[in-house]
């Protein structure tokens, strides 16, 4: 594994190119993009305010960058440096900024939900969207781009309309029986539309593209409900985590639980692997702490871990929430599925130290990585069953089927990791730090 | 009055007669005044005879006996024989009377022993009846507690209930009422935005809209359509034609496992009728060929009506029956090998599981070793056939070995051919000169016979022992010229 140097980034503002080539960051009100091998500037705009969102076009083209405080979006052009287009929502506010799949359009969330403005880049063409719903996740656009979901709210009703990208065209507009509609998703093949209700009430409704129900699954009422949602890449899978701290897969033949997933306190006879992180803290001598040690610095700070397999029967550390509180730090706050279908990875809230991996062939608990921080990001590498995690020190950790390593981001100075990006092609990865980024590139065979 | 003998016959009767009951007689009627003598009875004086007389005969009289006097003219006279015959009638009747007193006194005996008896059994009848009632009561008692125990257990359950219902009815008014808030507060919120809306639009100075410097491509190329009808329809279209496609591939993929699964099924149905076959007993051979016969035909049938529902149940029949089957068969098995270890037999057919167990294990390593085995060689084989890439370069390269070879072959037949000259060379040297060392040996021998005998006609004893020594002399000379003389001759 190979460092770059450390950049600074603001906002944890860095995408990658969807083609792969670039990389861009923003630093303050400046937007640079880079080669995403070489790391030399190639390009340097300037926007007019602090950078709140920044995104590629689906064809890495163009980029957008969004001010919520100014209600202003600035779009970029790669090809024409000179070009330039500016968004000014005016008095109605910006809440939130995004492309559309075919990267000519953007939509732009006015203050107060009040309504969604589509912008086009290639003609006058305006078109609003009105009672858009404030919710966790109330638009959605299918894996091939073709269409939209929308979560609409009017007369304390919940709607979902299907719009064609294409040309705006509302192609089906349906009333969900939920309570308080909280999220939409499409299946990554772009015929199914998973909708679940608020957390209030668990309630998962699965409707076709041509707006027809197909299934409704509730696993139980009264106690807080959904947390997590995701769809395997394969659409076969649906898995929904709740706050009763499971995970229920469905299957998409009958859209029944195909099987549920626990977490319990303590895992008992199964075939997991459990990997426990293990630090060594270097044992210094009096005689060592002289003042060139310290001003050194590294080597105090130089905690070296490593995973060790305990056996069965383990504890896992387990965070009892404040029951008091509304959005209680308990349930399946993460779930994500390996690109092969094969693994799927989830975090339990109350159990913030472990990350639990599950073989979707066997159905059963694959293994379990105990870290000494809480985990903050783990994110699957898009070609090969590999995990990448961060737990906000200044290490990072892979787990694959071969086994597990830690690796200390090897850069000047102190750089903890808080977050981690995949390149599309499986080969190096973006660590974000507070206000730092770098790359970490892969070698082809590794794993211990 | 022969006082005495009254008071002797009276105490000897009294004694002979003293009833055995006397023992018993606590609780007895009193006995018949039958005293022992107590003094002479002052009942008759001399003064009162006459009375005592007339007493004694009313009182036999009530008793049924005679007088015992006779009146003449006014005085009494005692009739000794009535008196005597009197008084023998009182002794008889005293006697049965005592007879009969033995008797019932014998009666009142066993009457009383009996009702002893009884009197016990019914004591002891009576604690047992007294435990046996404390007992019930006991038991009565817990049950009543146990009885009262479930009722208030029922009632506490019917109490958690109600609690249960009472609060779900709650948490369901609630939440009407919170829906109810939620709904008032976002129609008043969505006022709120649409008047916001408003007067944002009406405003003047700070107006939406989009500043750029020229109008991009689309990115596919085309150019954007208007929106028509046609238009509408079209997207309904591809919407359509997508979900179509996706439900296509699905049906496929299901086919596709579909036909696996039942070829699995198949699989294993035919496996297992070939395990439980040859298991069973000759009479059950027949039933067995008709069965695998019967498969044999459904086979075909399934086959050709892959999709049909009547085989497909047929199939997985037929499957649940034969793994029953197994089953039986397995356990059976087991049984067997479990009651073998048991009874420490080791039958000629049945080995324990333990030793089954391992010479399976042995018999799997040596299988997969022997496939490795076969793998290593077969790949070594390929290696071998794959090197002579075709086969002009085949016959050239065999020919370059061959060539080597022959070659190889030549000069190695040249070395032997000079090597075997030289052997046949020195062979005829040898022998030559064998012939020639026998010639010569043959020649001194007839020189030395001639020498000798010429001696030996020309000479004396000491002549002898000089000749002796000089022939020892000559014969070494002779022998020396012999050595150089064999060298000089020609070879």
């Amino acid at each position: 594994m190979n460092f770059s140097e450390v950049f600074k980034q603001s906002n944890q503002l860095c995408k990658i190119s969807p083609d792969g080539k670039y990389l861009a960051t923003c630093v303050q009100y400046r937007l640079v993009v880079r080669d995403v091998n070489t790391l030399q500037i190639l390009q340097l705009f300037t926007c007019l305010d602090q950078v709140a969102h920044m995104e590629w076009s689906s064809d890495s083209l163009f980029i957008l960058c969004a001010m919520y405080k100014r209600g202003l979006v600035q779009v970029w052009s790669l090809e024409q440096p000179e070009w330039h287009c500016k968004i000014d929502e005016g008095s109605i506010g910006l809440v939130s900024s995004r492309w559309s799949p075919d990267g000519r359009h953007i939509l732009n969330t006015t203050e107060f939900h009040l309504r969604v403005t589509v912008w086009s880049l290639c003609n006058k063409s305006v078109s609003y969207i009105k009672y858009p719903k404030a919710c966790q996740k109330g638009m959605d656009f299918s894996a091939d781009g073709r269409y939209m979901a929308l979560v609409e709210r009017r007369d304390c009703k919940d709607f979902i309309s299907i719009f064609v990208c294409d040309d705006w065209h509302l192609l089906r507009h349906f009333e969900t029986e939920t309570q308080d509609l909280s999220g939409v998703e499409w299946s990554p093949n772009g015929c199914v539309l998973a909708a679940w209700d608020s957390c209030l009430e668990y309630k998962m409704l699965l409707y076709s593209l041509d707006g027809r129900l197909l299934s409704t699954y509730s696993a139980y009422e009264w106690s807080l409900g959904i947390k997590s949602v995701a769809w395997s890449p394969s659409s076969q899978f649906l898995a929904i985590g709740s706050y009763d701290e499971k995970v229920r897969i469905l299957n998409h033949i009958t859209w029944k639980k195909l099987i549920e997933f626990e977490h319990p306190a303590t895992i008992t006879s199964s075939k997991a692997v459990v990997y426990k992180e293990v630090e060594k803290k270097p044992v210094i001598g009096t005689e060592d702490l002289s003042v060139h040690q310290i001003a050194m610095g590294s080597s105090l700070f130089n905690t070296k871990s490593n995973y060790e397999i305990t056996s069965l029967p383990v504890q896992v550390p387990v965070v009892k929430p404040d029951t008091d509180r509304a959005n209680p730090k308990i349930g399946i706050s993460a779930i994500a599925f390996s690109a092969d279908n094969r693994y799927l990875a989830t975090k339990n809230d109350n159990m913030p130290q472990s990350l639990w991996v599950w073989d979707m062939q066997r159905l059963g608990l694959q293994a379990v990585l105990e870290q000494t921080a809480p985990v903050r990001c783990f994110v699957w590498d898009p070609c090969r069953p590999r995990l990448a995690l961060c737990t906000g020190n200044n290490k990072i950790y892979m787990w694959s089927p071969a086994g597990c390593i830690s690796v200390k981001v090897q850069v000047e100075g102190s750089f903890q990791v808080q977050s981690i990006m995949w390149h599309g092609s499986g080969d190096s990865l973006v660590l974000l730090g507070k206000d730092q980024l770098c790359l970490c590139y892969l070698a082809t065979d590794e794993e211990k | 009055m022969p006082e005495s003998s009254y008071e002797d016959i009276s105490t000897i009767y009294c004694y002979s007669t003293m009833p055995p009951s006397r023992q018993y007689s606590h609780s007895t009627m009193p006995l018949l005044p039958v005293s022992p003598y107590s003094g002479p009875s002052d009942f008759c004086t001399e003064n009162n005879i006459s009375e005592c007389m007339l007493y004694i005969s009313q009182e036999l009289s009530s008793l049924g006996l005679p007088s015992i006097f006779y009146d003449l003219n006014g005085i009494r006279e005692l009739d000794v024989t009535s008196a005597l015959n009197g008084m023998y009638d009182l002794l008889q009747l005293q006697r049965r009377t005592m007879g009969m007193v033995e008797e019932l006194e014998v009666e009142q005996l066993k009457v009383s022993s009996d009702l002893h008896c009884q009197q016990l059994s019914s004591s002891k009848l009576k604690d047992q009846l007294e435990l046996s009632k404390k007992e019930n009561i006991r038991l009565r008692e817990r049950e009543r507690q146990l009885e009262i125990n479930v009722k208030s257990l029922q009632s506490c359950l019917k109490n958690e209930k109600e609690e249960v219902q009472k609060l779900q009815n709650i948490i369901a008014s609630r939440a009407t009422q919170y829906n109810h808030d939620m709904k008032r507060k976002e129609r008043e919120f969505n006022k709120l935005k649409e008047r916001l809306n408003q007067l944002l639009a009406d405003r003047k100075d700070k107006k939406q809209g989009m500043d750029v410097l020229n109008y991009v491509g689309r990115s596919d190329g085309r150019r954007s359509q208007w929106k028509t009808v046609k238009t509408d329809a079209r997207h309904e279209s591809e919407m359509y034609k997508t979900l179509l496609n996706e439900f296509d591939k699905h049906q496929k993929e299901l086919m596709l496992e579909n036909a696996e699964l039942r070829k699995v099924l198949q699989q294993m149905k035919r496996e297992m009728v070939g395990i439980l076959s040859p298991k069973k007993h000759s009479q059950k051979e027949e039933k067995c060929t008709e069965f695998t016969d019967q498969q044999a035909a459904s086979d075909e049938e399934e086959s050709s009506e892959m999709s049909c529902e009547h085989a497909r149940e047929k199939l997985t029949n037929s499957i649940r029956q034969q793994w029953r089957k197994l089953k039986h068969h397995v356990e059976n098995l087991d049984n067997k090998a479990s009651m073998v270890q048991l009874g420490r037999e080791v039958g000629e057919q049945m080995i324990s599981k333990d030793v089954h167990q391992d010479e399976m294990e042995r018999l799997k390593m040596e299988i997969q070793q022997c496939k490795d085995f076969i793998q290593t060689q077969q790949q070594l084989l390929q290696q071998q056939l794959n090197t002579p890439c075709d086969e002009e370069t085949a016959a050239v390269l065999n020919d370059c070995y061959m060539l080597e070879e022959k070659e190889r072959l030549k000069e190695e037949w040249k070395t032997f051919e000079e090597q075997r000259k030289n052997f046949e060379m020195e062979r005829r040297s040898f022998t030559e000169a064998a012939i020639r060392l026998g010639h010569e040996r043959k020649m001194f021998e007839e020189d030395r016979a001639t020498w000798l005998k010429h001696q030996f006609l020309n000479m004396t004893f000491t002549e002898h022992m000089a000749i002796k020594t000089q022939n020892a002399l000559s014969d070494y000379s002779v022998q020396e010229q012999k050595h150089t003389s064999g060298p000089k001759t020609p070879l």
